[in-house]
């Protein structure tokens, strides 16, 4: 469908405007504004999407990708403020696990989000000034909300799949909870049915390093001129830490020094990690809004399914008409991830099984930690392929047939 | 692979419709078109036998994860997890047939796994290797050495096999547990099905039992 645009990949120290940011945008919650979680009402709002290969005729090839926290719709493309490549090249794209010679993949950025689509950056048109913290709260179950208007106003009344990472497998989860007839393959990856106490931490560190920054403004930073890079970045890096795992970081690092041959008695970044995670949080500041951090940080918090639609206990969310969903169920966890571990796809999975549903569970073996779906992990690969194969086959999508 | 793993496994010779011999007979037992739990399905090999050839809607369950990426990677619905543990979550008369093949032995409590197993299968099928058969027990008269046999490849300190049992021994704990035996396939050293269950002959000539149950 759209072709990557280099000619709009122009790195910027802050977030391009949308409007010069290639890909598509539609308008939703035009006739009747979208009901949120937290009783607000939210529309029209905007939402930024890319889509990659066909959609077939009979429209039961759509794979929608759902992005983690800080992702956005550049799945395959270059991202036009980093210039870097999709953040899911590996996974996704001709002949790769999730095939865009076979699937039409879908993927938007998620509502609070500050690639394009309406977020807390964007201009209210009730005051004509950004949202800022006028924006209203947003939960998982909004940011999917608004993606079924999408995917309805795309004419697609059932997903071949949904697939995601982190908070991406908690969109996927919802997905099937809240839609499963629109659903016919869930993929959840390095995810949990519930934001655990210890998560809820992290990101409270984060928000409070954001709005100690002067430059925070209380959240009014786009009208004073001023942007909190040093909070976002001390976010960042504390977040960063979370993402990978104690052998990956020593095993990149150890205790290196950066550019020197002893140390410096002082606090300058002696050792190479150091370096490296403040090279992470300056990077992050250059494509991310801090006030979209606090708001999809907070979504993820409030993230809970048993408690939403289960009274408490998972697998009565996972339950229909009396029977078990008939969505085809593939998790996989990563051995090495401490901030969404097994045990967390092991519940899941258990809760599966108690409503006898259609599930595979794979744990990856890997050191890389929470990270290790964003990266090259050949047996992971091979297990999405074989997944998303077998749905093929039992959903009667044929193979094209390759050159 | 199954706790049993390439060692067991390679010693059941593939048949011609390359999957194992006992793993065949089990496939008889299972009617067309029903809902299959695998317990233990190693790399898949009797799942994709049952889908293939029977159209059945099959699930496993594999402790290794060689064996579970192995399932997935082909398009089986199978989870990483451990018959001891995660059978509980299921709801009763979740299955038609829930199968065990050659892992009884290397269970904990294989009582309770047999109780699991009827109680979230319709039926259950269970295959073991009979300790009664008459070459383990001309070993361990003449020897006075636990006995290594083709089939159970293992010196006693390295066998995952921990609950040992003769097919006289399955038959009188299915009788105790109220464990209706609906059907028994008795296969001897070469491979031919004799005999019955209940019947001494069995217990001495059959190298390993198949067993289709059922709660009364």
């Amino acid at each position: 469908m759209s072709a990557p645009n280099p000619a709009a990949a122009v790195p910027a120290a802050v977030p391009a405007e949308p409007a010069t940011m290639p890909g598509h945008r539609v308008t939703l919650g035009v006739d009747r504004p979208m009901r949120l979680d937290s009783g607000a009402e939210l529309g029209p709002f905007e939402v930024a999407y890319q889509t990659y290969g066909a959609l077939n005729a009979d429209r039961s090839n759509a794979v929608l990708i759902c992005h983690a926290l800080t992702g956005d719709h550049y799945v395959l493309d270059q991202h036009p403020v980093t210039g870097k490549p999709g953040w899911w090249e590996m996974l996704v794209g001709p002949g790769k696990p999730v095939d865009t010679d076979r699937y039409f993949v879908i993927c938007s950025n998620v509502i609070g989000g500050c690639m394009g689509s309406t977020g807390p950056k964007e201009t209210d048109p009730a005051t004509g000034k950004p949202y800022g913290l006028g924006f209203p709260v947003i939960t998982i179950g909004d940011m999917v909300r608004a993606q079924k208007l999408l995917v309805e106003h795309l004419g697609i009344d059932q997903l071949f799949c949904v697939i995601g990472g982190s908070m991406g497998g908690m969109q996927v989860l919802q997905w099937a909870v809240a839609y499963p007839e629109s659903v016919f393959a869930a993929v959840p990856i390095a995810t949990a049915a519930r934001h655990s106490a210890q998560n809820i931490a992290f990101h409270e560190v984060g928000r409070q390093a954001i709005m100690a920054d002067p430059d925070w403004a209380g959240g009014n930073y786009l009208l004073e001129g001023t942007r909190p890079h040093r909070g976002l970045a001390v976010a960042r890096m504390a977040a960063h830490i979370t993402y990978l795992s104690e052998p990956a970081l020593h095993r990149k690092f150890g205790r290196n020094l950066q550019n020197r041959q002893t140390v410096t008695y002082g606090f300058d970044a002696d050792f190479q990690v150091e370096s490296y995670l403040r090279h992470q949080g300056i990077t992050f500041v250059e494509r991310f809004d801090a006030n979209s951090y606090l708001y999809i940080t907070r979504a993820m918090d409030y993230f809970d399914l048993a408690a939403d639609y289960g009274g408490g206990t998972l697998s009565n969310a996972f339950r229909r008409d009396g029977k078990g969903t008939p969505v085809r169920f593939c998790l996989a966890s990563f051995s090495s991830d401490w901030l969404f571990p097994t045990s967390e796809s092991r519940a899941i999975v258990h809760a599966l099984n108690a409503v006898a549903a259609n599930v595979s569970f794979v744990e990856i073996r890997t050191d890389k930690g929470h990270d290790s779906f964003l990266l090259d992990e050949p047996e992971f690969h091979q297990v999405i392929r074989g997944f998303l194969d077998g749905c093929a086959e039992h959903r009667g999508l044929t193979r094209p047939s390759r050159p | 692979m199954s706790p049993l793993d390439d060692k067991q496994a390679a010693a059941h010779t593939a048949s011609g419709n390359g999957i194992r011999s006992d793993l065949k007979l089990i496939a008889e037992m299972v009617e067309p078109g029903s809902r299959v739990l695998d317990v233990g399905c190693g790399d898949g090999a009797l799942l994709a036998f049952l889908s293939r050839r029977k159209g059945v809607d099959g699930r496993g369950i594999e402790l290794s994860m060689d064996g579970v990426h192995q399932c997935v990677a082909q398009g089986l619905s199978v989870i990483q997890g451990d018959a001891e543990t995660d059978l509980k979550d299921y709801p009763p008369g979740a299955f038609d047939y829930v199968i065990l093949s050659q892992t009884l032995q290397a269970m904990r409590e294989p009582r309770t796994v047999l109780e699991t197993m009827t109680r979230i299968g319709r039926r259950a099928i269970v295959s073991v290797p009979n300790f009664g058969y008459w070459r383990i027990r001309v070993q361990l008269l003449l020897t006075g050495r636990m006995p290594v046999t083709e089939k159970l490849g293992y010196q006693w300190w390295e066998t995952p096999n921990i609950h040992f049992c003769t097919i006289k021994d399955l038959v009188v704990l299915a009788e105790e547990m109220g464990i209706r035996i609906e059907r028994c396939m008795i296969v001897n050293g070469a491979g031919r099905v004799t005999g019955h269950a209940h019947s001494g002959l069995a217990n001495l000539l059959g190298e390993q039992g198949v067993f289709l149950l059922r709660r009364d």
